[in-house]
């Protein structure tokens, strides 16, 4: 298929981005939408161009690097991550507009790559159990019924994408947030620190600069791991709690 | 003559002849592993190391070269322990090292089962699935720590599968016979990854982890015969800078991209231990690969990477292709009488679960007759529908759901109606820097963990003990045998006149800089990525799944040819001083043409079949992998003498006092 790209270009952080137009032909069904991308940057660097920079490392949808604001939507038509998605979700002839996350929190470094070290500071703030190597107990010592372990899985499957910020209006980082919160929280293993996790990780969230949540719901939408929105109001239980109970 | 020369030379239109030659050094005589019964060695080695005051460590500075498993493990539990810690890892968080991808699960010898299973059982089922070609006693340490390694991850929150009694659950894996893997869906890796960048976190925030994310290590810097630190590029802003340290951690990864289309993450790469091994460490086994055979096929030329489809698919689905060339009906239409189904042909005892090199061995051949389906021929049906007309629709959906999901978003095609088609493809690689039992390179101060090392797993590693590998070197050996490093050589850098002013130092950056420089200034025609794709074919016809005298002479032939066309013709755009993927991907490669270059020098020189290696010319009647014991029943470590020059062969000989050497028989 030949298709129409109009691709967010920005060469440094400080500079004034802007869209811009390229042609691709010869896109087959059976290609990532990421190595679609990686056609065109040959062409462009064949032609003397710079290549789009984008973030993508293991291409199976599980690492979180790829973050493309696919028309208008974080990862594009499909649920899933950018790398993930097919051509075959494209029709011959279509114009596909391609931006970088956009979230005060998170600034571009380049093109259509950002900086999400920001989610790294919320982890640092809260988001473990205190355990040094070599203090824990036998793991059956402490059974957990399955269905804590269950719903502490389902939140541990977040990806770290940030697709959540992008999607929403206000830029929140609930979702993520929340995800690593009801994760470590429901578990026998995280509950000596449960008050003082949801705390600072709140806290520093907030540092951040990442927006207030409005329960528009985009989050949980452009979720590739479909962490739940109920997270949100679980995680607000939590900090209830918590504030109800000082550390 | 500084290194970098190397290439300056290799752009002369001369430039290097092919090497199939090799000297023979003297043997590596000590790996430091103690002697004595087994089962004691470690401890022994533990209560024999010194130690460093807890009060001096803070003064000590340990770098990590990577975030994965091994290393997010090492840089918490050093930090814990009081040493000041600076990582590294190239991806803009730690969270996404490639260990991120890892599906299936961890081993550990528990025994919950209560089926028999032990840590001298795991022992013994590492050393024979490496095919007698691992140290014991490294080996056995990883069996014992196995167990701590479940611990600890419970324990930091990791949500394992458990059973409605909210005990741990397990299955077994990668055809062992007991229960021991331990696994949190399809996604241990990830949440095992996540419970050590977790722990790492911990201590970022603390102040006890400097990190550096997005930055490249791109050389070692090695000072009076000691490694002293790494030269590293910030990929934000193209700014190169120098990091000391007292010692050196290295856990950079696998180098199974060197074949372009491998299952490892775009950008996991071999420059920090090619690095390494350029300044002086000993790179070990080499050609020993793991070619996987469940995976996705490749569509087209735009294929970018592999994925993995769990092995567990071999459980109910049956392997097969057309009995006659060229036959290119859909399946359905393809009667049962004129199906191979090869694997059942020619392993009746095992069938379809024969281990991984012997399945990805007969796709080849299946395929190389002409036989294979789908695009090009290369790919073999795994057909479900016995198993769905057998288990019913919603038993299969139960077991394999998330796979079959994956395969038809990936794929387009539905598997409960279509058999899947699958190939096999590069997964990991066992070969690695050498490292004796304390995991020190040869260079002092230099040590390798996880998949960077060749410890552990000999010529072929059994499913779910890389990241029991990882985890161990990472939380409990690691950290443990580097401070009898530290404590033996107490003088800190600094206090050795270590400084951006040495003269190594000045070398190593001057070095760094004139080989980026020199990628921009060719200006030339071709892009990384085809060159890249091309050492990839090469290494992949002559250096894959089955290797010839003949065809690793060939490779030998063609690698130093298209390095030399790669410097003339490379193009990369942009400067040095910027965000710049293509320079990046640029520097990888030309590490890639001297890794490839040795990868078959050692499967030419090693003239017999062990695990993954398999030389056409070493095979038993019914054409499994014959090992020669007499000759090869050794670890080949290898030093560099400089690019496109023969290098030197160190042997250690590998004993067996525990574990006989048997010739595997799966017919
Ligand atoms: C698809 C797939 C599935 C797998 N499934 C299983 C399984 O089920 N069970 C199992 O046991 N094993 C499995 N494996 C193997 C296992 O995942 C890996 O061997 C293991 O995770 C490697 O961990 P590591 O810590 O050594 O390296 P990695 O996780 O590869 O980490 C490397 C780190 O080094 C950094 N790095 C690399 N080079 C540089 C540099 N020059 N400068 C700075 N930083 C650098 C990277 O940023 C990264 O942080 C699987 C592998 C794949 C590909
Ligand atoms: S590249 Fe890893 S999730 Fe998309």
């Amino acid at each position: 298929m030949k298709l129409t790209l109009r691709v967010w270009r920005q060469r440094t952080p400080e500079a004034e981005g802007a869209m811009a137009t390229y042609e691709v032909d010869g896109i087959s069904a059976d290609m990532s939408f990421l190595e679609m991308l990686d056609t065109l940057n040959e062409e462009l660097i064949l032609a003397g161009d710079d290549p789009v920079a984008f973030d993508h490392d293991c291409r199976e949808g599980i690492c979180g690097a790829c973050s493309l604001v696919i028309n208008g939507e974080a990862h594009g038509p499909e649920r899933t991550t950018t790398c993930q998605l097919h051509m075959r979700s494209f029709r011959d002839g279509d114009t596909i507009d391609i931006e970088p996350w956009r979230a005060a929190a998170f600034p571009v470094v380049r093109d259509l790559v950002v900086d999400r070290s920001a989610f790294d500071r919320v982890i640092q703030a809260g988001g473990y159990v205190s355990v040094p190597t070599g203090a824990a107990p036998e793991a059956h010592a402490t059974p957990v019924p399955k269905a804590d372990a269950d719903f502490a899985f389902e939140h541990a499957e977040c990806i770290g994408c940030g697709a959540c910020v992008a999607a929403c209006p206000n830029g929140s980082a609930m979702l993520f947030t929340s995800a690593k919160v009801n994760h470590l929280n429901v578990l026998p293993q995280g509950a000596p620190e449960r008050e003082s996790r949801v705390l600072d990780m709140v806290e520093a969230m907030d540092a951040e600069g990442f927006g207030g949540c409005t329960n528009t719901g985009e989050c949980a939408v452009a979720c590739p791991k479909g962490i739940p929105l109920p997270s949100i109001a679980a995680m607000n239980r939590e900090y209830l709690r918590a504030t109800m109970r000082g550390r | 003559m500084s290194d970098s020369n190397g290439h300056k030379e290799a752009m002369d239109s001369a430039g290097f002849p092919p090497y199939t030659d090799y000297a023979l050094g003297a043997p590596v005589t000590d790996a430091k592993a103690p002697d004595g019964p087994i089962a004691e060695r470690w401890d022994r080695r533990r209560f024999e190391a010194k130690l460093v005051n807890p009060a001096n460590r803070r003064k000590h500075t340990v770098i990590v070269v990577g975030t994965g498993l091994a290393g997010g493990a090492a840089g918490a539990t050093l930090a814990e322990q009081g040493y000041h810690v600076v990582q590294f890892c190239y991806q803009d968080s730690p969270r996404r090292a490639h260990s991120i991808a890892a599906q299936g699960g961890i081993n550990a010898a528990k025994n919950y089962r209560n089926d028999g299973d032990s840590i001298h059982r795991l022992f013994y089922d590492t050393v024979k699935g490496g095919d007698f070609r691992a140290r014991e006693s490294n080996v056995h340490r990883l069996a014992q720590v196995s167990v701590e390694i479940i611990d600890q991850c419970v324990a930091q929150g990791v949500p394992f599968a458990r059973e409605y009694g909210g005990l741990l659950d397990t299955r077994s894996f990668g055809g062992v016979q007991v229960s021991r893997t331990f696994y949190a869906r399809g996604q241990t890796g990830q949440q095992l990854l996540l419970g050590a960048y977790q722990a790492l976190s911990r201590q970022i925030g603390a102040g006890n982890v400097e990190l550096h994310p997005r930055t490249e290590m791109l050389d070692l810097l090695v000072v009076a015969g000691r490694a002293r630190g790494i030269v590293a590029r910030d990929l934000v802003t193209g700014r190169i800078d120098t990091y000391f340290a007292d010692a050196v951690v290295l856990a950079s990864g696998g180098y199974g991209n060197v074949f372009y289309l491998s299952t490892n993450a775009m950008n996991s790469n071999a420059t920090a231990v090619w690095r390494a091994h350029r300044r002086g460490a000993y790179f070990a086994n080499p050609c020993f690969t793991q070619i996987h055979p469940t995976c996705i096929p490749r569509t087209g030329d735009h294929q970018s990477k592999l994925t993995l489809m769990s092995e567990s698919l071999r459980n109910d689905g049956r392997i097969w292709v057309p009995k006659a060339k060229g036959d290119t009906r859909p399946a359905a239409e393809i009667p049962e009488d004129e199906r191979d189904y090869y694997l059942e042909r020619i392993y009746p005892a095992f069938g379809n679960l024969v281990p991984r090199d012997i399945a990805s061995r007969a796709a080849k051949n299946v395929c190389d007759e002409g036989r294979g389906v789908g695009p090009g021929g290369q790919g073999v049906y795994l057909d479900f529908a016995d198993a769905i007309a057998r288990m019913g629709r919603a038993a299969v959906e139960e077991k394999y759901g998330n796979l079959f999901d994956m395969y038809e978003r990936i794929t387009a095609e539905n598997p409960y109606e279509v058999p899947m088609r699958i190939y096999p493809a590069v997964h990991y690689t066992m070969g690695g820097l050498w490292v004796d039992y304390d995991l020190q390179t040869t260079v002092p101060g230099l040590f390798a963990i996880g998949e960077a090392n060749f410890s552990d797993h000999g010529a072929n590693r059994l499913g779910a003990s890389a990241l029991m590998q990882g985890l161990a070197d990472g939380y409990f050996v690691l950290p443990s045998t580097i401070n009898d490093y530290l404590a033996r050589n107490p003088h800190r850098a600094d206090e050795e006149g270590v400084n951006a002013e040495h003269p190594a130092v000045q070398e190593a950056v001057a070095d760094t800089e004139d080989r980026l420089n020199l990628l921009l200034a060719v200006d030339g025609d071709r892009t990384p990525d085809s060159f890249h794709r091309e050492l990839g074919e090469i290494m992949w016809e002559y250096c894959g799944m089955a290797r010839t005298d003949a065809g690793l002479r060939k490779a030998l032939e063609l690698i130093p040819r298209l390095r030399e066309e790669f410097w003339r013709r490379i193009k990369v755009p942009g400067t040095g001083e910027e965000f710049n993927q293509s320079l990046e991907k640029a520097n990888r490669i030309v590490d890639y043409f001297e890794l490839a270059e040795l990868m078959c020098l050692d499967a030419l020189h090693r003239a017999e079949s062990c695990g993954g290696h398999f030389r056409e010319e070493s095979q038993t009647p019914d054409g499994e992998a014959a090992r020669q014991d007499e000759a090869f029943s050794y670890a080949a470590a290898w030093e560099f003498t400089g690019t496109g020059a023969a290098p030197v062969l160190h042997k250690e000989d590998l004993v067996f006092e525990y574990v006989h050497p048997t010739q595997r028989s799966y017919a």
